[in-house]
């Protein structure tokens, strides 16, 4: 009778089964790290917020010092900067998106395109705002509501260009065929059938480059600058959110630095439910 | 070193319906995907109100072949085709790549359904609405005669406004055969239809595709030799992007002139 032969080495498994806790344990520390600072930025934001927060945030503008007052005209600036620039980024970016996915593909041109949408994408926000701030903040001798608004349809566009590309190749070209075959020509197929299709990933995207813009403050500092008081004007400065929140922030006043820590728990609350939104309708889209 | 094929019988048999019944007439027909020949000098004759079945094993270009009768391959660049489609009095491939109007007279349907992202409804008046502009009446009407035929009408007359995509697979390919009837081509192309389809929805695609043939020619692609037997007048037999045999069906399954063929049916290989 020969030996039994060796198929089970207990010293091998041993080790492989601390090097597994030791992974494991490293890997929950990092998370548990990550967790903790958001945890802390989400409980200071809450608190300090929600302290700030009474009814006249939304029914009064920007206070003097000391004096009761509110946020009515930062919010209504974020809405009308964020709404003109997602209307000019959705437009164009949709538009390119198409072409890129539809009638450029393959082409030498679409490919530099895309490797420059990409560079727009990551570009530094203060960079855009400088550009606006030499493209239509000099020239005019003044700060302005529209330059703010096309500071941030620059920075949305990129991102609404690259998802709608994304959400279109992700049609089947059956689909196209289909249309085609019926007799009708590429453009109709396109815009009735193939844009149908990709509406809720296009809600999606839209979404998504509306949550990336509200945060943002750089390029609005060099474009609408601010406002004290209530404005509709699209050649006047005009309030927003972050620019307030700036300005509020690095203040002496304590009155102000509570509406500050109210308009970033505003801010926080609304870019939550805009990607909570985007992703409810990215899981409906993908049931159908 | 180069292999001979082993089978020495490079025949082509062909027995076409009469000239004067061929609505669709291909001869010597080159198909290119780039540099790749698909096709070689293929002849099909297709009958006027008869069901044509194309068969073969796969890649052997049936699918390719049935792709050129409406030009749908112009939609990618670097596919071309050479050679004669005579339709209407007129060779398709001389006419440019202004196809739309061709492909009104000459439909298609996919081998996976493809309901449009839009109301049952709404996928049939699209076609329609392509081609002329219709009243509602009239509209409602086309609607559903369309169904009728695509013996889709009673499982939807009560949601006709509801989303095509909310349908099963079978419903939704004779929802596609609907659509494509509602625009009365005179051929209706079909790229294995019933693959994706369970027995008792081919059955039912079947059955409307017998019925169809009093008004509409038809030309269909498939796997299914039963099928090809069931439906069709006249049989096609593909191998190597050749046309090997040409046929009436009533003979095609029975005695089959060519040993490729023969090899074929009795499941030889493919």
């Amino acid at each position: 009778m020969t030996a039994p032969v060796e198929r089970y080495d207990r010293l091998l498994h041993l080790r492989r089964k601390f090097y597994n806790s030791v992974f494991l344990v490293l890997t929950g520390i990092a998370t548990l790290i990550a967790l903790t600072a958001l945890f802390l930025i989400l409980e200071t934001l809450v608190v300090k917020g929600l302290a700030g927060m009474d009814s006249h945030v939304f029914t009064m503008s920007q206070p003097a010092p000391d004096e009761q007052g509110g946020l009515l005209n930062a919010i209504v600036g974020s809405l009308v900067m964020c709404g003109f620039g997602m209307v000019i980024a959705l437009v164009v970016g949709i538009l390119a998106g198409t072409w890129l996915a539809e009638y450029g593909d393959g082409t030498r041109l679409a490919a530099i395109v895309r490797f420059l949408n990409d560079i727009l994408i990551s570009a530094p926000s203060i960079l855009i705002g400088l550009f606006v701030y030499q493209l239509l903040v000099r020239p005019f001798h003044g700060f302005s509501s529209l330059a703010g608004g096309v500071a941030l349809s620059l920075l949305a566009m990129p991102v609404a260009t690259r998802a709608t590309e994304d959400i279109m190749r992700l049609q089947p070209y059956a689909l196209r065929e289909a249309g085609m075959a019926l007799g009708a020509n590429r453009g109709l197929v396109i815009r009735a059938i193939i844009w149908r299709a990709s509406t809720s990933g296009l809600m999606t995207g839209a979404l998504l480059s509306f949550a990336r813009i509200s945060g943002e403050t750089a390029p609005l500092l060099f474009t609408s600058l601010g406002n004290p008081f209530l404005s509709f004007s699209l050649t006047q400065p005009m309030a927003a959110l972050p620019t307030t929140i700036f300005q509020f922030a690095m203040s002496a006043y304590d009155d102000w630095q509570r509406l500050a820590w109210a308009g970033a728990l505003l801010i926080a609350a609304a870019v939550l439910a805009t990607n909570i939104l985007g992703r409810a309708l990215t899981r409906g889209s993908m049931q159908k | 070193m180069t292999f001979e094929a082993p089978d020495q019988d490079q025949r082509t048999v062909m027995i076409p319906p009469p000239e004067g019944d061929r609505v669709i007439d291909v001869h010597g027909l080159d198909f290119f995907y780039g540099k790749n020949q698909a096709l070689y000098g293929v002849e099909l004759p297709v009958a006027r109100n008869k069901v044509t079945a194309l068969i073969g094993p796969s890649g052997c270009g049936k699918s390719t072949l049935l792709r050129t009768l409406n030009r749908i391959y112009d939609l990618y660049a670097g596919q071309s085709a050479t050679g004669k489609i005579m339709f209407d009095g007129s060779n398709i491939l001389d006419q440019g790549k202004n196809s739309e109007q061709l492909r009104a007279r000459i439909g298609m349907v996919f081998q996976r359904p493809t309901p449009f992202p839009m109301s049952i409804y709404d996928n049939i008046a699209f076609g329609v609405r392509l081609h002329r502009s219709v009243g509602k009446a009239e509209m409602d009407e086309i609607v559903e005669r369309s169904l009728v035929r695509a013996a889709l009408w009673d499982e939807v007359k009560d949601k006709l406004t509801t989303s095509g995509l909310g349908l099963s697979g079978g419903q939704q390919q004779r929802l596609c055969v609907a659509r494509g009837i509602a625009i009365n081509p005179d051929v209706l192309l079909l790229d294995e239809p019933a693959s994706a389809l369970d027995p008792l929805s081919t059955a039912k695609l079947e059955s409307t595709l017998i019925e169809l043939k009093s008004s509409i020619t038809i030309v269909i692609v498939t796997h299914n030799l039963q099928q090809a037997a069931r439906i069709s007048d006249y049989t096609g037999f593909m191998l190597l992007g050749k046309m090997v045999e040409f046929r009436p069906s009533s003979d095609a399954f029975v005695s089959p002139e060519t040993k490729q063929m023969q090899d074929y049916i009795t499941g030889r290989f493919g």
